[in-house]
């Protein structure tokens, strides 16, 4: 079922792989957020109840939810890595763990921009901004064990691992962190429910986390190769690009 | 690097390990490629190499502590797959034993707090082996450490330790040692007790593969594996 | 030929090496009592203020020394080359991996349960607390031991092993920390706890059941 996939186990093809896809990511980024940014922030109508301060929110909902299905997707990298043995998977792995880390940082640091106007204060333990600085320490957990190994094939099972029991402990540190505490106001988008904010705002926010896609994909992809590169330094394949690379 | 010469013995034609295209990449660096080697009954091998090598790694894998990039290792004769559950006991058939291997690493597998007779009996039992306290002093005594058995393994010279460690060969029913640097801490005397031991166990159909730097003075013949240093 | 229990034999091993290290097995009990202390010294010493903050502190001191007391899982047996004699014995590692854990739990938990009164006393809590406090570190410490066994066991091969560790398990026990607390705070209030019980109960089944094929994998992960 997955035989489309195994050629990429390969570092020339994966490397290949992120050279095809990244100029759509980078294009989905650039007018996702320049689109979703410039609407939300200029031309969307102002908030009956919070003013012109819930416009952060299109710059904090994209990078909150996606934080967290990063993390999902560096536990599933990993979990590849795990099964198949497969390097390129690793390296995904570790490749995704910065990008998710500085999102989740961008997600608390504008949550608590919003809080300002909102709560008057600059943090409040509510129970989003709490799971995401947990997912935070998370990112930082499995990005430290990865670099304290010196093998880096060793680094990536255990990193592996460690990103598993975080994934499987995420839903239930969302429940317990929820359950603590319920100040934070009710999610604004549920995909069946009608959502509670107005389809004018609705729509860039949407563009945001679309363009949020984007711009995690480009980072991705673009640390990735990087990663591809400076472990295989000394294959015949990458020798004869950095030759090339050096010829123009 | 595949050994070819080939050695006359009453029982070579009997294969206990077999391993074919192994290769092992550690700090991203390749140390062998494509490397096979096999085991016979009777055999005494000496694998040589530079510092570096990747000796211990061959070693490792041929155990199974270490999974190689490619490439694999059949033991023959194992009664019981890597997985087997700790409790019952099956009745062995004919020709199968629950340890074709035993592994003594660099590491001696010694608990400091713990005696010898303590260190050897643990380490039989959790082979499954029952033992006897008169049995493992009497091994000791053969081994040259009457008095020190009921010391703490940690107040203990590294060459004593060494020896209580491979005491343990007389402990597990087995038909190839593999053995790394056995004859580190040993004085002249005790490499000499040692090379004799194994001389024994290779004479009687066993089959031997071990690290030394130092030339093997045996009085059978050795036959040389060598791993050449990549960059 | 007679022939033994393996898995008994390493159960009383490591019973008997818990005990010539029993020295060791005191710090982290005595580092557990001694960050309860500071409390006091700290926040002042008022008897209502203590009461509300005491499970709480209670259950982050109980997590910070089995941090502390978790190291030493498994670094004696990986640095002298039991761990690796083990790996090749035909034992179940899993089973092997989990009858450590127990006896560890049995070493450095055990004794922080039967102190608690102790504890209870220096930050006043009512009895109704105490039984609540005691049947949450009763569910609540064998899963500290079980997760922080993974992470023990990945981190077990390198050099400096102690903070990595507290990064790596810190967010991991935050439910349980949640959890916990409140269930004494519930009984402080005269509530119902047994929901908060139940959850950690649910928890600690789904370690047993998991947790110790994680870290046989993990044990073989760092002998690689």
């Amino acid at each position: 079922m997955f035989n489309w996939l195994h050629p990429y186990a390969k570092t020339e093809r994966a490397y290949a792989l992120c050279n095809t896809l990244l100029p759509y990511f980078f294009v989905t980024a650039v007018v996702g957020l320049l689109v979703g940014f410039i609407w939300g922030l200029a031309f969307a109508p102002t908030d009956y109840q919070q003013g012109d301060s819930f416009r952060i929110i299109y710059i904090h909902v994209p990078s909150a939810i996606l934080s967290m299905s990063t993390y999902v997707a560096m536990a599933i990298a990993g979990f590849v890595g795990l099964v198949w043995q497969w390097k390129t998977a690793y390296m995904s792995m570790i490749a995704i763990a910065p990008v998710g880390a500085v999102l989740t940082f961008i997600s608390l640091f504008t949550g608590a921009a919003w809080g300002k106007p909102m709560w008057g204060t600059w943090w409040i333990w509510d129970a989003r901004l709490t799971a995401q600085l947990i997912l935070f320490f998370l990112y930082l957990g499995v990005m430290a064990l990865y670099g304290a190994f010196s093998d880096k094939t060793q680094a990536g099972k255990s990193a592996a691992i460690m990103a598993l029991v975080g994934v499987i402990n995420i839903p239930i540190i969302h429940y317990s962190v929820e359950w603590w505490n319920t100040l934070h106001q009710g999610a604004t988008i549920t995909k069946f429910g009608k959502p509670s904010i107005a389809l004018s705002m609705l729509w860039p926010l949407l563009i945001s986390i679309v363009g949020t896609v984007g711009l995690i994909g480009t980072l991705v992809m673009m640390n990735l190769k990087n990663q591809i590169l400076r472990r295989e330094l000394h294959r015949p394949w990458v020798i004869a690009l950095l030759q090339k690379t050096e010829q123009r | 690097m595949n050994g070819k010469t080939s050695i006359t013995s009453n029982y070579t034609d009997i294969l206990r390990l077999n391993a074919q295209g192994l290769s092992c990449i550690k700090q991203d660096r390749i140390l062998f490629e494509d490397f096979s080697i096999q085991v016979h009954a009777g055999e005494l091998i000496h694998l040589v190499g530079p510092n570096g090598a990747g000796k211990t790694s061959l070693l490792r894998i041929l155990v199974g502590l270490s999974e190689p990039e490619t490439g694999g290792v059949i033991v023959t004769d194992a009664a019981r797959s890597e997985t087997a559950s700790f409790s019952g006991t099956e009745t062995p058939s004919e020709n199968k034993i629950d340890y074709p291997l035993l592994y003594l690493g660099h590491k001696l597998g010694l608990n400091q707090y713990l005696s010898s007779v303590e260190n050897l009996a643990y380490w039989a039992n959790m082979h499954g082996i029952a033992t006897d306290q008169h049995e493992l002093y009497a091994l000791l005594a053969r081994f040259n450490l009457v008095g020190l058995e009921d010391v703490p393994s940690g107040q203990l010279s590294a060459g004593q330790q060494r020896r209580v460690s491979l005491a343990r060969t007389q402990l597990l029913h087995t038909h190839v040692w593999i053995l790394d640097e056995p004859f580190t801490s040993l004085d002249v005397s005790g490499v000499a007790f040692i090379q004799d031991l194994v001389d024994d166990f290779v004479a009687q159909g066993g089959a031997v593969l071990m690290t030394s730097h130092q030339a093997l003075q045996s009085r059978l013949p050795v036959k040389t594996v060598t791993l050449e240093y990549r960059l | 030929m007679k022939s033994v229990n393996p898995l008994t034999s390493i159960i009383k091993r490591d019973l008997v090496l818990a005990y010539r290290q029993k020295a060791e097995l005191l710090q982290p009990l005595l580092f557990f009592v001694m960050v309860i202390t500071l409390f006091p010294l700290g926040i002042g010493p008022g008897p209502e203020t203590l009461q509300k903050v005491g499970p709480g502190v209670i259950w982050v001191a109980a997590i910070l020394s089995a941090l502390l007391g978790m190291d030493k899982l498994f670094r004696d047996d990986f640095n002298d080359g039991s761990l690796e004699q083990l790996q090749l014995a035909h034992v179940s590692l899993s089973w092997a991996m989990f009858a450590k854990v127990f006896v560890h739990w049995c070493g450095s938990f055990l004794p922080l349960l039967l102190i608690s009164p102790l504890l209870a006393l220096f930050l006043n809590l009512t009895p109704a607390m105490y039984w609540a406090l005691i049947q949450t570190l009763a569910l609540g410490t064998p899963l500290l031991s079980l997760i922080g066994a993974i992470a023990v066991a990945l981190t077990v091969g390198l050099q400096r092993g102690g903070v990595l560790l507290s990064l790596l398990l810190i967010p991991v026990f935050i439910p349980l920390l949640i959890f916990a607390t409140s269930a004494v705070d519930s009984a402080a209030m005269g509530l119902n706890y047994a929901p908060q019980l139940a959850i950690i109960g649910a928890m600690l089944c789904f370690a047993v059941a998991i947790t110790p094929f994680a870290i046989s994998y993990a044990i073989r992960v760092s002998h690689h």
